[in-house]
């Protein structure tokens, strides 16, 4: 299935798609004061434009210093290729402590690897302990947002889920109450856990330290009660100085949420005596990506998600319509690096109308790397093809003045000709199932400037 | 100063009225405009849907059409901006730069080359301003609402100089309305959504004549107040800036 096919199915409840994008266009207007209360934003971010734009271009040299440095702290330092070398290596560490009980805090590589579809086919119990992500997690799906995953749920969706899997009364719907009773049953977890998995922010490569930023403090909590604490980290997460983490905590959330900082901004460098600590470096995809100079940018990207929040075509197709882990702007350029095929609409989900770019807290170019993607995608022969033959006739006419002359003209005769039914078929003109076409006109411009210049 | 009008291909068949109102307008502000009808398109639909080598001999025709021009100036933001930024995969001919540097959209181009910040006229109406993407976060003619909350622009300005007239304070000041060229059909639905969400915007807030800088954009919105019979009229801002009368 297409975006627009996927999309087609999310529109149908038109209600649904009002509240969504109400709710998400709610989240960018919070971005939004937080970005007009701070005067040095456009400056920050080109800061931090800067700064990854640097640590890409040197990208072997920090993950080296990175790695040097975290094992100097008695951090174990993994290297995974891609998703599948991931999984292996956390679930090889799981065994090695004869593990089974794990919480995980949010991380959208793990997200990214299917990392916990993998561990329960092994016999682990994975639970993961952000409140929206614990939610998706009991129904089964995939998050549809990467700083809120269950954005396309209703507190009635959360009041069943929860009166399904934790017992609570059929009908409670109060934020309040299901709130407390996720946090009874997520603080058993907690306590049993053995092993806590944690997604990373920021890696620095001077300290070799992670920080991860969360607003529910179930990161620190996971990992200050585990005896493993197992850090995932896609390998374009690294910053060169601790110095340059203070750029980035001032924009992610401004971005994000439109708060100021996250709750919690945890710095984890070493493990805690007689406990143990990782961090699993992963490429999967990224150096492909770092490869292609049109499209390396993307790589700069934080996950704040505010592209997500303002696009206009996101917020009313839902995050599941990009059917990939990172949906919205952001993830319409990163798919085609991991599946050109199977993701080749993605870059057609956009009016290019250039939001996201200015959103995007690292300037990212993301409207521009959906055209440029659009142009691989065309090459590669990945697009419909009628659209691919109808652009080449248009081109033919669009080419030599005297054809587009007569053609545009038989066109438009014929369209004043024909009778309303057949010009707004619904079954052949999507144009026409909810708009009017435009009334053609007796002259063009053309013919009419014509006539004045014989006057 | 030789100027050339440039009138895109659906303003020529299907809203000659559009390209007749900015002749007329650039006429009375003392620019006499050529139209040379070797012209066609700006080769963008074939670009957007990922076929822009196929747009290359469009593009030629395009130079070839305006290059003997000082200035080319067109009532369509999203035009312009095609040519000033993906005419980058053709050779970079003089001519082709030329044409590329010096192709305007209509207001930029009264307001920044001719220097006039303000039209006499009146148009006693509540009129909704539809900000252009391309327009404006493409050709910077208006502020955005990602960086500031000052809602300024070019053709607000513009507007705002003629008498009686009353700007509609919308909702969301520039939201996209979802035309996006061929994803208007590609992806209908949303387009559509986008589109009705836009003008219940106009609705809500009491526009009577919806208007902006891209006839493309206002063609989609059109299509919606029509099939919805809503009283509002839709025109291109250069038709109320060149005293049109309802």
């Amino acid at each position: 299935m297409s975006h627009s096919q996927r999309s087609d199915i999310f529109l149908l409840d038109a209600e649904r798609t009002t509240w969504h994008d109400e709710t998400l266009w709610f989240v960018r207007q919070k971005r939004d004061k937080a970005v007009y209360a701070t005067p040095e934003f456009q400056e920050l971010r080109q800061l931090a434009s800067d700064i990854k734009d640097h640590t890409l271009s040197r990208l072997d040299f920090y993950l080296q210093q990175f790695e040097e440095n975290a094992r100097r702290n008695g951090v174990q330092v993994h290297w995974a290729a891609d998703a599948h070398e991931h999984n292996q290596i956390v679930l090889s560490l799981l065994k090695q402590h004869n593990a089974t009980r794990v919480v995980k805090s949010k991380s959208m590589l793990t997200e990214e690897c299917h990392l916990n579809p993998y561990l329960i086919k092994h016999g682990v119990d994975v639970i993961d302990t952000d409140l929206g992500e614990r939610i998706i997690q009991l129904r089964d799906e995939a998050p549809s947002h990467v700083v809120l995953p269950a954005i396309h749920l209703k507190k009635e969706d959360v009041g069943d889920t929860f009166h399904l899997h934790l017992g609570t009364e059929k009908g409670n719907n109060d934020p309040q109450q299901l709130t407390e009773t996720a946090r009874q049953h997520l603080r058993e977890k907690f306590l049993a856990s053995e092993v806590a998995i944690s997604g990373v922010n920021f890696a620095v490569a001077e300290t070799g330290s992670v920080v991860v930023c969360t607003n529910e403090g179930n990161a620190d909590l996971g990992v200050n009660l585990a005896k493993v604490h197992i850090a995932c980290m896609g390998m374009e997460k690294l910053i060169p100085r601790l110095s340059d983490l203070s750029v980035f905590t001032r924009i992610l959330t401004r971005s994000a949420t439109g708060q100021p900082i996250t709750t919690y901004t945890s710095h984890f460098s070493k493990p805690a005596e007689g406990k143990e600590m990782h961090v699993v470096i992963v490429d999967n995809g990224r150096t492909k990506q770092l490869g292609r100079p049109d499209f390396r940018a993307s790589l700069k990207c934080i996950r704040c998600g505010a592209c997500m929040n303002t696009c206009p075509v996101y917020r009313r197709s839902g995050g599941h319509s990009y059917d990939f882990t990172i949906p919205g702007p952001i993830g319409a350029i990163l798919s085609p690096n991991i599946d050109m095929r199977k993701h080749a609409s993605l870059p057609f989900a956009s009016t290019l109308c250039g939001s996201c770019t200015d959103v995007c807290p690292v300037k990212i170019d993301i409207h521009t790397q959906l055209y440029k993607w659009r142009q691989v995608l065309g090459q590669a022969g990945e697009i419909p093809a009628s659209k691919k033959w109808s652009m080449r006739l248009l081109s033919r006419v669009l080419a030599k003045p005297a054809v587009y002359g007569l053609g545009s003209k038989i066109a438009r005769q014929s369209l004043r000709l024909l009778p309303h039914g057949l010009t707004h078929g619904k079954g052949y003109n999507p144009w026409a199932v909810a708009r009017e076409l435009p009334e053609p006109p007796k002259q063009s411009f053309r013919e009419w400037y014509a006539q004045q210049a014989v006057k | 100063m030789k100027v050339a009008l440039f009138v895109p291909c659906y303003v020529d068949q299907f809203y000659p009225q559009v390209g007749i109102a900015t002749l007329q307008l650039l006429e009375k502000l003392g620019v006499r405009a050529n139209f040379p009808k070797q012209q066609t398109c700006c080769g963008q639909p074939m670009a957007n849907s990922g076929c822009e080598r196929d747009a290359i001999p469009v593009y030629h025709n395009f130079v070839d059409a305006f290059e003997g021009y000082d200035y080319v100036v067109g009532p369509a933001g999203s035009c312009v901006y095609h040519v000033r930024k993906h005419f980058d995969i053709i050779d970079q001919t003089p001519a082709v730069q030329h044409v590329r540097t010096n192709t305007y959209e209509l207001f930029d181009f009264i307001l920044n080359i001719l220097g006039i910040n303000e039209i006499p006229g009146s148009f006693p109406h509540k009129v909704g301003l539809h900000l252009s993407c391309h327009g404006q976060r493409g050709l910077h003619q208006a502020n955005e609402s990602e960086m500031t909350p000052v809602r300024d622009g070019q053709l607000r300005r513009l507007l705002s100089s003629m008498q009686g007239l009353e700007l509609t304070e919308l909702d969301r000041n520039d939201e996209c309305c979802g035309f996006g060229g061929t994803f208007c059909v590609s992806e209908a639905g949303i387009s559509a959504r986008m589109g009705q969400d836009r003008v219940a915007d106009h609705v809500r807030n009491g526009t009577r004549v919806l208007t902006g800088g891209d006839m493309s954009c206002l063609m989609h919105l059109e299509g919606i107040v029509r099939r919805a019979k809503l009283p509002i009229k839709v025109m291109h801002a250069a038709e109320i800036l060149n005293g049109a009368v309802l």
